[in-house]
């Protein structure tokens, strides 16, 4: 396909350059669509999710079943009037959104969907991803500040704390994924756990697994650990000042960094794109145990309806006990089970860090 | 010649690298867009209630950039420490297979170090809120 159309430019005349730059922007687009798409209809599944989970119905009056309910959101949103309040810094108050968004959205540049289909062939893919969701908390930092707000800065304050407590324990759950991988290329941390169910790193990086798994709740500010935009203690947090399209702008970063951190997830403990039933005799020739999208797919879901299964069931966090939970329980365990990885892997033992399994 | 096949090596990175600065900048613009969309869609009647900082009702009555807990700092101190170690496990950890035994031990003694410094701040009650 991406011959076709090459040919096709050439026939047009466009010079070599202005060619590749047309590929990579339509592969862009080819990303954001689903990923826009996915967001909307992640906000519909969780008012669905969260609504059954209390015996409700949720929402069900625009279109079939509901299903029209986050476009006539996204319309409502567009129209409504962006207040920038007084004092407010107007500058950064309306770049703030636009700061937490790009890294958002930038992150999927090097998300591998499947062996090879992945936009940025980037060897320091994982790094990248972790530079560019480190960027986030600057969104909120700024527009915390920018909104003249009591709360909007307490919001961020809190906010941004909890980001890089979390961050920590995150970063060091992704150096034992490293460590089990020999790589930090996404792509080739999935072909280290080929092998079928048991051979995936959520067995032996256990611990790092949960702890990944908190962590990216936490970072995204969700619940049980959204103190930072607790209704009943400072309204909505940092953006208590935004409205209309701004407001919308935060709301669709964080649903697309969920959607990042459950993809991550899937991608680096439960073998992204492989098959469960890969090694099974039984499957051996079926399609079941052939690697395909649709299964990283269904593990990012799993992750994704995780969330909200946890926004329905747990009471908010105290932030005293955020901050505990995230130092005092999850930096000392990473550490430990990094030391444990290490010694797995210079002794060998398999079937995850056997001599011959691993590359790197 | 080796030269030559070194600036290809960057070139070939560097291309690679090429739609990451693309998504960058379309995330940029995706974003300033939106925004942008929602202001010249939107009706703007601005007045004096409407444009008053949120307060829950209240007159506003203090600043609202005043002074906030110095332990947000100290989280921000401690975290660019951490992360620093994060960044310096990185390279370690992809080759550890190749280091061996002799890797492992000299990065158990920095992770020993580290965790010194870690109790440290845990007993001076750097890592405690009330």
């Amino acid at each position: 396909m991406v011959e076709s159309i090459l040919s096709l430019l050439t026939l047009l005349g466009f010079p070599d350059w202005l060619q590749s730059v047309i590929i990579i922007m339509l592969k862009i687009v080819v990303i954001l669509i689903p990923l826009l798409t996915a967001v909307a209809y992640f906000t519909l599944a969780e008012r669905k999710v969260i609504a059954y989970m209390h015996v409700r119905i949720g929402p069900n009056r625009v279109g079939p079943r509901g299903l029209l309910q986050p476009i006539a959101d996204a319309v409502k949103l567009m129209f409504k009037e962006i207040i920038i309040p007084h004092g407010a810094d107007k500058a950064l108050f309306l770049f703030a959104p636009v700061l937490s968004m790009a890294p958002a959205l930038a992150a999927w540049a090097v998300i591998p969907f499947e062996a090879e289909m992945v936009l940025a062939q980037v060897d320091a893919s994982l790094l990248y991803i972790l530079a560019l969701t480190s960027m986030g908390v600057y969104g909120v930092i700024i527009a915390g500040w920018a909104s003249n707000s009591k709360y909007a800065l307490l919001g961020a304050m809190r906010s941004a704390a909890q980001i890089v407590s979390y961050e920590i324990a995150m970063g060091f759950a992704l150096v034992g994924v490293l460590m089990a991988a020999g790589s930090i290329n996404l792509g080739e941390i999935v072909m280290g756990q080929q092998g079928g169910f048991w051979h995936w790193y959520w067995l032996p990086l256990f611990p790092l697994f949960v702890i990944y798994f908190i962590s990216g709740v936490a970072e995204t500010n969700r619940a049980p650990f959204d103190v930072a935009e607790g209704e009943s203690e400072i309204v909505a947090g940092f953006h208590v000042d935004y409205s209309g399209m701004a407001f919308a702008v935060f709301f669709l970063a964080e649903y697309a960094n969920m959607i990042l951190v459950a993809m991550l997830a899937a991608l680096m403990f439960l073998g992204g794109w492989l098959s469960p039933f890969e090694g099974i005799g039984i499957f051996a020739d079926s399609w079941l145990a052939a690697p395909s999208i649709l299964w990283l797919l269904v593990k990012t879901s799993l992750f994704m309806f995780l969330y909200l299964w946890f926004r329905a069931t747990f009471p908010r966090y105290r932030y005293d006990q955020i901050m505990r939970l995230g130092w005092k329980v999850f930096i000392p365990i990473t550490i430990v089970w990094i030391l444990v990885i290490g010694v797995a892997i210079v002794a060998e033992v398999g079937p995850w860090f056997a001599a011959g399994v691993a590359h790197g | 010649m080796p030269q030559y096949r070194r600036a290809d090596r960057i070139h070939q990175m560097l291309e690679n690298y090429l739609p990451v600065l693309i998504f960058i900048a379309v995330g940029l613009v995706f974003g300033a867009f939106m925004v942008v969309l929602g202001m010249i869609l939107s009706p703007s009647r601005p007045d004096d209630e409407k444009l008053s900082r949120y307060e829950c009702g209240f007159e506003a009555f203090a600043g609202a950039r005043s002074e906030f807990d110095v332990r947000f700092y100290l989280v921000a101190i401690l975290f660019i420490i951490f992360d620093l170690e994060i960044a310096f496990l990185f390279p370690w950890a992809t080759v550890l297979r190749e280091l061996g035994l002799f890797g492992l031990l000299s990065m158990t003694l920095f992770l020993a170090i580290l965790v010194v410094g870690f109790i440290y701040e845990w007993k001076k009650g750097a890592l405690q809120w009330e």
